[in-house]
């Protein structure tokens, strides 16, 4: 065994990323803006209401969605984090979510399908999300701190990277599930793909995927101590402060506002596509 | 007079590697077992050739794994056809491209599966409606069209409900309102009525009768169970091991079975529910009213029989005289006229055996078997029918019973 050199895969890789960033280097950049844009658009927006008035408008939506119950939560736990003084951060964070599950929906959704239609697809993705959800986060950290150097920017691509699986794999699963039958009467009455596509399959794979789409927001949010190391701002910045500071109580009080957004992300994503459904 | 509409000609579906070098060797006669153990191949449907006549009800009968849904499903090219030729109205769909193929779907061909394959998550209407959406007819037009086919098959007032709120007969009738919407020529029925249970299915076999005589469409029924096929079909086609055994009318499938296979398939039919009085009527004896009672009885002498038709010129049926009444007729110097006896029993020759039995039970003469204009086409005697019924309808049993009528 000793005989065999060490194989470099390192050196590889590291070759890898810089003739990435080097000849990719200003398609990075311009997706950098782009994201960037994005990011603070939606927590500028989450920001641009006074804290009480944002809370009145979340909690009319989780009375449509969910009821009493749901609303009262809203109100209550939002109101803490106001309360707490995490409101900027926890609005950060929020936007930070909502781009990156976005961005995985737009991409995860139609590579999903893909997968469903074409078995070569299918079997070149899926060995290729095992590997993004197994690969330990930080790993991947590091190439996106190269191309897209610190801040929210490379947060939120770790986080679509971490995230995208489960909207993918529930997507193609959701269409697979579809029944012979059901494809085949579509197909005896003479429907083109697009029309057996969005008439029959994608409304019956509906609630699988947005099972999928759910599970995507839920591990975005987790990702955000994460991509709070390399400079995404928010609450996950507060809870890695009080960690590497031993500032338990303020560790406690910031963990607790993620879990708060966690809930109420949880619940207003499964609601929505709950009455959605009825709806149709 | 009846002009066919799809014909097939050699059609085969073979499942495996190197299908095409298949069909070379199939048609060199090697069979669908050496096919499989020497290439790998399986054969699903064998060199099958046959023609539907417009207006009918085509039966496609035969055991799981007989190759009756393959044969279907390529009929409307879901499953495509590894050789041969399936023409409508003489144009060949397998040279035909997707956009012409999804024409032949939307306005000629149109279908009904087995588990309904309804889209649940539309209400009935739009399940109903879809064959006209994806045509893109505007919203009134195909309501409209959708709100007929329901009301043929019954279910006006259900438009509004889903599917999974239906029983399963409701559930099938909203399958055969989608495919009637499009007003097709052709309904290919696969298996339609065999998830329903025995009595909704008599049910809608009885419906779907009903429908055909105002409808009037070419439909393709595909079944396993023979009493279906003998009941819907017009004409059977008889399948085994992708192959056809024979193809006729369910009388002539019962009466002149082609091999052992059919024989065996038919052995537990009920006759009675299948045969017809033209089946089992023999020549009548007549004569003509201006003949006397002594040419009357002269003739039944020499036939060895005890009655005789009257007849008129146009062979019109006007009654049966008895020997023992000409006999009388023939003393008391009176003509056939006054023994006429003009309310003996008259069927017509597609009523079923099963029927002819009570009647012949309680006759005092034989059964005429007359036309709708009165035209005399047959007698039938009971011993002929006790005869069909215990199965046997070569003509050397028609012979014996007429000696057992003398």
């Amino acid at each position: 065994m000793n005989n065999i050199p060490k194989i470099p895969i390192e050196a590889w890789v590291d070759r890898l990323v810089d003739w990435m960033d080097t000849t990719f280097g200003g398609f990075f950049d311009s997706l950098s803006t782009i994201i960037e844009f994005i990011v603070n658009l939606f927590s500028n927006l989450f920001l641009l209401p006074h804290p009480l008035l944002f809370i009145a408008i979340l909690s009319v939506l989780a009375f449509l969605i969910g009821r009493w119950p749901l609303t009262l939560f809203t109100a209550i736990g939002f109101l803490l984090i106001d309360n707490l003084g995490y409101w900027t951060e926890t609005m950060n964070t929020l936007g930070l979510v909502i781009t990156s599950g976005l961005i995985s929906i737009l991409f995860g959704i139609p590579i999903g399908i893909w997968s469903a239609y074409s078995k070569a697809t299918h079997r070149i993705v899926f060995p290729l999300l095992d590997f993004m959800q197994t690969m330990p986060a930080f790993v991947y950290l590091l190439p996106a701190v190269t191309f897209f150097s610190l801040g929210v920017v490379p947060g939120v691509i770790a986080s679509v990277i971490f995230a995208i699986p489960p909207t993918i794999r529930l997507t193609t699963l959701g269409i697979q599930q579809v029944s012979g039958e059901l494809a085949e009467a579509a197909d005896a009455f003479g429907s083109t793909s697009w029309q057996k596509l969005f008439k029959v399959e994608l409304p019956l794979a509906m609630p699988t995927m947005m099972t999928g789409v759910n599970q995507t927001i839920m591990l975005s949010l987790s990702m955000v101590v994460i991509a709070s190391m390399i400079g995404a701002q928010g609450i996950g910045a507060t809870v890695y402060r009080a960690v590497t500071q031993l500032k338990i109580g303020q560790g406690f009080e910031a963990g607790l506002a993620v879990v708060i957004l966690a809930i109420v992300l949880d619940r207003f994503t499964q609601g929505l596509f709950k009455t959605k459904k009825r709806g149709d | 007079m009846e002009q066919n509409i799809l014909e097939i000609k050699n059609l085969s579906k073979l499942f495996g590697p190197n299908t095409e070098q298949g069909v070379r060797l199939l048609e060199q006669g090697y069979n669908k077992e050496r096919l499989a153990k020497e290439k790998g191949i399986t054969v699903g449907v064998n060199q099958m050739s046959l023609s539907v006549n417009k207006g009918e009800i085509f039966v496609i009968m035969g055991l799981s794994g007989s190759g009756k849904s393959t044969l279907v499903r390529m009929l409307n090219r879901l499953i495509e056809p590894t050789s041969g030729e399936i023409l409508l109205h003489g144009k060949d769909l397998l040279k035909m491209n997707k956009a012409q193929l999804r024409e032949v779907r939307r306005k000629h061909i149109t279908m009904v599966f087995q588990k309904f394959a309804l889209f649940p998550h539309r209400t009935v209407l739009q399940n109903v409606e879809y064959g006209l959406e994806i045509q893109k007819v505007n919203k009134e037009e195909r309501k409209q069209k959708a709100m007929q086919a329901l009301e043929l098959v019954g279910l006006k007032g259900w438009e509004n409900k889903y599917p999974d709120q239906l029983s399963g007969g409701m559930q099938q009738r909203v399958g055969l309102a989608r495919a009637l919407a499009n007003d097709p020529e052709i309904l290919l029925m696969d298996e339609a009525f065999s998830a329903l249970d025995p009595l909704i299915r008599r049910d809608m076999q009885d419906e779907l009768i009903e429908l055909q005589e105002k409808m009037k469409k070419t439909i393709i029924f595909i079944t396993h169970d023979l009493d279906e096929a003998l009941r819907l079909g017009d004409r059977i086609a008889l399948m085994k091991d992708g192959a056809l055994v024979q193809l006729g009318t369910p009388e002539e499938m019962l009466t002149q079975p082609a091999n052992g296979y059919v024989e065996r398939f038919i052995e537990d039919v009920d006759l009675s529910k299948v045969i017809t009085a033209s089946r089992v009527m023999r020549r009548p004896e007549t004569v003509t009213l201006d003949r006397g009672p002594r040419v009357a009885l002269q003739l039944m002498r020499e036939r060895g029989i005890s009655n005789l038709f009257v007849i008129d010129r146009g062979k019109r049926l006007l009654g049966v005289i008895t020997a023992e009444d000409a006999a009388k007729a023939l003393k008391a110097g009176q003509g056939l006229q006054d023994i006429l006896i003009t309310d003996g029993p008259k069927v017509s020759q597609d009523t079923l055996l099963g029927d002819l039995f009570e009647v012949t039970s309680s006759a005092k003469v034989p059964l005429a078997v007359v036309e709708d204009d009165g035209k005399l086409l047959g007698v039938i005697v009971r011993g002929a029918v006790l005869g069909a019924l215990a199965g046997g309808l070569s003509d050397e049993v028609s012979d014996l019973e007429v000696k057992e009528h003398e």
